[in-house]
């Protein structure tokens, strides 16, 4: 809402300083968003008299202009322009003046003579002809305003207005107005706030000779109060109005569309003006669109309108789309002799979703939307008339037609000043409540705050709190400490589990990344899910921002390896990234989502491998404290390279998986085959949560440690060796300690070498020799007979 | 004898002054003391002196071992310390050869600002609630006073997942309040961050996803003051004492009276300039008294109890906290910019 300074001082009269002034209502609660001051830019331009024009010397289209600015002589003035004659009023901009845009006017030379200065068309002054219509565009403006040589022009052509825009709430479209600001400017700076009722002196005639109104649809346009004019001149408006609408925003069109932005502008109510002579059968119905017809609005567009949709029509078409657009077929146009005058009350929301469905979003359906005051439409109205009259644009027809479909009933609030204060943590006192009410219209008798109609917002003793509030100053009430009992703050387990599993992931070189909640369908094929996988059921938003963010994401892997495909696109060598990634499931028996969180790591560049990966996920879940936890070969997920892909587990559950990218995944998002990828799952990890570790007592006998190198077949697993070295190695074995694995020569094909530590101690006392080689011994005979794995 | 015993001892104690390395020293102690050594040799002629020189002379050469084997082991100690100090001279290192890179992860950014934020909380008596994503259009607006026909709950503003328009992705962390007043005892304390989702296409300030943090306070004899005590501590907290904040009123459909903090401006400090479009001040969080309606809902007595809510996008809050220009930063993640933080 864009308001002019001048026109709201016609309601009250503010004289304080425009920072005061958006301080003020910004603080009130009227947010100010900018301030800007009509013709800023434009100085030392001046009227000035063209006195004696002749040949430029030196061109043949150029003109030597003397111009009286109201100085002691007439200046010499160069202009090519050829619509200049003598005594022209004309815009003169003088030596070391200021045009907008930040052009600046010096004296210099054209051709050999001399300018001091430079004639100014409607452009250079930043204006056009919609604002002096009289005027041309291409040439010196030629100025019809009463003036004086040397008058400033800023005065002459009423710029340097202050106009401020306003950032209104949805809950005050009464504000959506000159008239609401100027009560809240009222009720602000404590000034007068002068209501006025427009006057229409009338030409005689009933409007009931011309005119019927019918609602059929009472819900949807509780009320419509309409009134006409014949005898109409269409013509400009006048400079002040035209420079008010101007200041609003709003283009000048012609009188009798000028007038109906004027009120809209001034009143809040958006006004409609029809061409009486379109409007068949005399007669205007509110109803809604009937399945099929269609409508050409006022910008040219051909409308298909629906049974939602509500219109306004005459016996037998529709003439305008309700609150949104007028139609063309009976546009005012510049043979329009008789006009009817529309200024109605719609409902907000059924406006809001045709202007939408429409696609054309209106400055008065962006009003009606929020709801507007009932009793507004008579005021509005009138102001109409009074304006046709005042500037004589045609004769008012006796008469109103005024249709009430669903009545306002007025609303009550009790004033209740403690409850008030204790709700605020005030201690206003009650006058001062009143009053603050009174100004902004309300009125009390007794404890009964009578609401006005256009305060819908007004319902409950909290809202007259806000109101006093305002006006105390939000800033006036003391800030103070809570006094209920004091709260002990705190993550709980489970927010303390994923805290830790985030220091844990930073601390092994992990940067965090954040992704989008949804993705693409395609997604899916990127990372080659089997078209029956359960991950391909999903949440689908069904009006998405394109097809790549549709799909609530059910894995949190394609996020992964797309943002590590962007850092690989943008050439950086090395990343290790991590992920706390919620993904979501569609549940049987609820229409909301499993929502499953997961820590998902990736690495790609300098050192990254499967078995360095494996060691952040293994650290990872001891610090967690996940309880019997392995890694078996997984062949199966083909987003992994079949070799190298483990599935984990806890207690026989999975709980994640992790490996080497599948080179043909990894050739679809553009990454380098040596790309790793894990993901667990937080919940699962958590329900395997051993017990706090409590303390061990440390060992006081010495260890004795044996290193052992075994060759056995490929096939058989690490995993395997260790299972048989724990078993056999009781009670003495105390840790088994992987530290290499070797293929080739001289090793025979088919079989490797395996070399473990052993570490072997007694509780009791000091591991003797015959302990220890009895343990080697029952060891290596159980490596021999389960595996077939021998000394080397 | 007793002159070649003393000439012996001059010309030892001297030999041992004069050794400069250990292997020397150990040289000189091979001469006289060693199995062969001179001192050794003069002590087995002994048994060839006369009785009354043998008790004089055995003493003399005594004394004369016990003085060179003192004297040795001072050369020793002499000489093991001035060893040292030249393999430590020789070891001696360029210190401002930079040390072995140690590689941390970092936080993201947005992540590190909710970190910030609800430590500050938990230390004022908070805990950290959460809620659901996906959420039902109960939860995120009739219940919160924002009855049907409301513009925010157009599809053009919201994400659906039904016809019907019942099950949504939450437009604010707001719905968490109502969870939280159905299931948490009274007094209630907490704050909750999250996602948040609503309809704008990417650009510098906007994002399809993005993040908030809610707080709600109910207890008895809430009062506005306290939302704004508790708002004023929240900021101090996060970014000092000396930054300086306003409250101006405001609209929200589930609280009442409602208001919106601003603080100076991170930039100017008040002065004006393009950051704040030249007010000083910069719109920081939203926030007003939970509406009687909204508490009645949840089947709280509103004649006993009164409460406050608060909310902001910590994505804006990670912005200004770290000069963030751009919000498209926060979800490209790239490494370069991970690592600044």
């Amino acid at each position: 809402m864009d308001l002019s300074r001048d026109w709201l001082n016609d309601y009250t009269t503010v004289t304080v300083s425009d920072k005061e002034f958006c301080d003020g209502m910004t603080m009130s609660g009227s947010k100010v968003e900018s301030l800007s001051v009509t013709g800023a830019g434009i100085e030392n331009v001046v009227a000035g008299r063209v006195t004696f024009m002749s040949p430029h010397p030196d061109s043949d289209h150029m003109w030597v202009c003397k111009v009286d600015v109201g100085g002691p002589h007439d200046l010499t003035i160069v202009t090519g322009a050829q619509n200049v004659s003598v005594d022209d009023m004309v815009p003169v901009a003088l030596d070391g003046s200021k045009l907008p845009g930040g052009v600046e006017i010096r004296s210099s030379k054209l051709r050999g003579v001399m300018s001091e200065g430079m004639l100014c068309s409607l452009a250079e002054l930043g204006l056009d002809t919609h604002d002096y219509p009289y005027a041309i565009e291409n040439g010196i403006f030629i100025m019809r305003e009463p003036c004086e040589p040397g008058d400033d022009i800023k005065k002459v052509l009423g710029l340097g207005d202050s106009v401020v825009e306003f950032e209104i709430t949805n809950n005050r479209p009464d504000c959506l107005s000159v008239i609401g600001l100027a009560r809240e400017a009222a009720a602000t700076f404590g000034t007068e706030f002068r209501d006025r009722t427009p006057q229409v002196k009338g030409s005689g005639d009933d409007i009931r000779r011309y005119l019927t109104i019918q609602i059929d649809e009472p819900e949807l346009c509780p009320r419509y109060t309409a009134r006409m004019v014949k005898n109409i001149k269409i013509e400009p408006s006048p400079a002040w109005l035209r420079r008010r609408l101007r200041a609003s925003g709003i283009r000048p069109i012609n009188n009798i569309v000028d007038i109906t932005n004027y009120v809209m502008q001034e009143y809040g109510q958006p006004m409609h003006a029809f061409d009486y002579s379109c409007v068949g059968g005399n007669k205007i119905v509110v109803r809604r669109a009937a399945p099929g017809e269609s409508l050409v609005t006022l910008d040219g567009n051909a409308r298909s309108l629906t049974p939602n949709m509500l219109v306004i029509a005459d016996e037998s078409k529709p003439i305008g789309v309700a609150g949104v657009m007028g139609g063309g077929n009976s546009e005012i146009v510049d043979d329009t002799r008789t006009i009817v005058f529309e200024s109605a009350n719609f409902n907000g929301t059924s406006i809001r979703k045709t202007a939408i469905a429409l696609g054309m979003r209106t400055d008065a359906s962006g009003k009606f939307e929020k709801g507007l005051d009932p009793e507004g439409t008579i005021p509005a109205v009138q102001r109409a008339c009074e304006l046709v009259e005042m500037l004589g644009a045609g004769d008012v027809i006796d008469g109103m037609i005024d249709v009430v479909a669903a009545p306002h009933v007025e609303k009550t609030v009790k004033l209740e000043p403690d409850k008030i204060n204790a709700l605020l943590g005030t201690d206003i006192d009650r006058a001062f409540m009143v009053k603050v009410l009174e100004k902004l219209g309300f009125t009390v008798t007794g404890d009964t705050i009578h609401v006005p109609s256009w305060r819908s917002d007004i319902e409950h003793y909290s809202d007259i709190a806000e109101e006093v509030a305002r006006f105390y100053g939000y800033d006036t009430v003391e800030s103070t400490m809570i006094r209920g009992k004091t709260s002990q703050g705190g993550w709980n387990e489970k927010q303390q589990f994923e805290n830790r599993l985030n220091s844990l992931c930073q601390a092994m070189g992990f940067n965090e990344i954040l992704t989008y909640s949804f993705g693409s369908k395609t997604a899916w094929d990127k990372i080659r899910l089997p078209q029956d996988s359960p991950l391909r059921q999903a949440l689908i938003i069904q009006n998405p921002l394109g097809e790549d963010r549709s799909v609530m994401r059910t894995t949190p892997m394609p996020s992964m390896l797309e943002i590590m495909a962007n850092n690989a696109a943008r050439r950086n060598p090395s990343v290790r990234l991590y992920e706390r990634a919620k993904v979501f499931h569609p549940l049987a028996d609820s229409p909301l989502a499993d929502e499953e969180l997961w820590l998902v790591l990736g690495e790609y560049g300098a050192g990254a491998d499967f078995f360095q990966l494996k060691g952040c996920v293994e650290a990872i879940l001891k610090d967690a404290r996940v309880q019997d936890t392995a890694f078996t070969a997984e062949s199966g997920e083909a987003a992994f390279h079949p070799g190298r892909c483990a599935r984990i587990t806890a207690g026989g559950e999975t709980i994640g998986l992790m490996g080497q990218v599948h080179p043909t995944v990894c050739q679809t998002y553009g990454l380098d085959s040596g790309s790793f990828y894990a993901q667990l799952n937080v919940a699962a990890m958590r329900a395997h949560q051993g017990p706090e570790r409590t303390f061990t007592a440390l060992p006081r006998f010495p260890a004795v440690s044996r290193d052992i190198a075994l060759v056995c077949a490929d096939q058989v697993s690490v995993a395997e060796l260790v299972d048989t070295i724990t078993a056999a190695g009781r009670p003495y074995l105390e840790n088994v300690k992987f530290f290499d694995v070797y293929k080739g020569a001289p090793i025979p094909a088919g079989q490797k070498s395996v070399a473990f530590s052993l570490t072997l101690r007694a509780a009791d006392q000091t591991l003797t020799e015959d302990h220890a080689t009895e343990t080697m011994n029952a060891i290596l005979t159980a490596l021999k007979e389960k595996n077939g794995a021998s000394i080397r | 004898m007793e002159e070649k015993l003393r000439q012996l001892r001059e010309a030892s104690l001297q030999a041992i002054r004069d050794a400069g390395a250990l292997d020397a020293l150990d040289a000189v102690r091979v001469k006289y003391l060693g199995k062969k050594g001179e001192l050794t040799a003069m002590l087995k002629q002994m048994g060839g002196l006369s009785a009354e020189e043998r008790p004089k002379m055995g003493q003399l050469a005594n004394s004369i071992r016990e003085e060179l084997t003192a004297a040795l082991e001072e050369g020793k100690k002499r000489l093991s310390e001035k060893a040292l100090e030249m393999r430590l001279a020789a070891e001696k290192e360029d210190v401002t050869i930079p040390g072995t890179p140690v590689t941390l992860g970092r936080p993201h950014p947005l992540n590190r600002v909710i970190s910030e934020f609800s430590e500050i909380a938990i230390g004022m008596g908070f805990t950290i609630a959460e809620g659901p994503e996906v959420e039902l259009s109960s939860y995120n607006f009739d219940k919160l006073n924002t009855a049907e026909g409301h513009p925010a709950r157009d599809r053009q503003d919201t994400f659906y997942f039904d016809d019907d328009d019942q099950v949504l992705l939450r437009t604010q962390t707001s719905p968490v309040q109502i969870h939280v007043m159905e299931t948490y005892p009274l007094p209630i304390r907490i704050i909750a961050p999250g996602r948040v989702y609503r309809k704008d296409e990417v650009d510098a300030t906007h994002s399809p996803m993005f993040h908030q943090i809610e707080g709600l306070v109910i207890d008895e004899g809430i009062t506005f003051g306290d939302l704004k005590g508790t708002l004023n501590e929240l900021v101090h907290r996060l970014y000092g004492n000396d930054l300086k904040t306003r409250f101006r009123p405001h609209h929200f459909p589930f609280t009442e009276p409602s208001c919106e903090m601003d603080v100076e401006c991170f930039k100017c400090h008040g002065a004006g300039c393009p950051v704040c479009k030249g007010e000083g001040w910069v719109e920081l969080l939203g926030g007003g008294m939970v509406h009687p309606k909204v508490l009645e809902g949840c089947g709280i007595d509103t004649d006993k109890y009164s409460g406050f809510a608060f909310g902001f996008g910590s994505d804006r809050l990670a912005m200004f906290r770290f000069n963030i220009s751009d919000l498209r930063l926060l979800f490209e993640n790239d490494v370069r910019f991970l690592e600044q933080f």
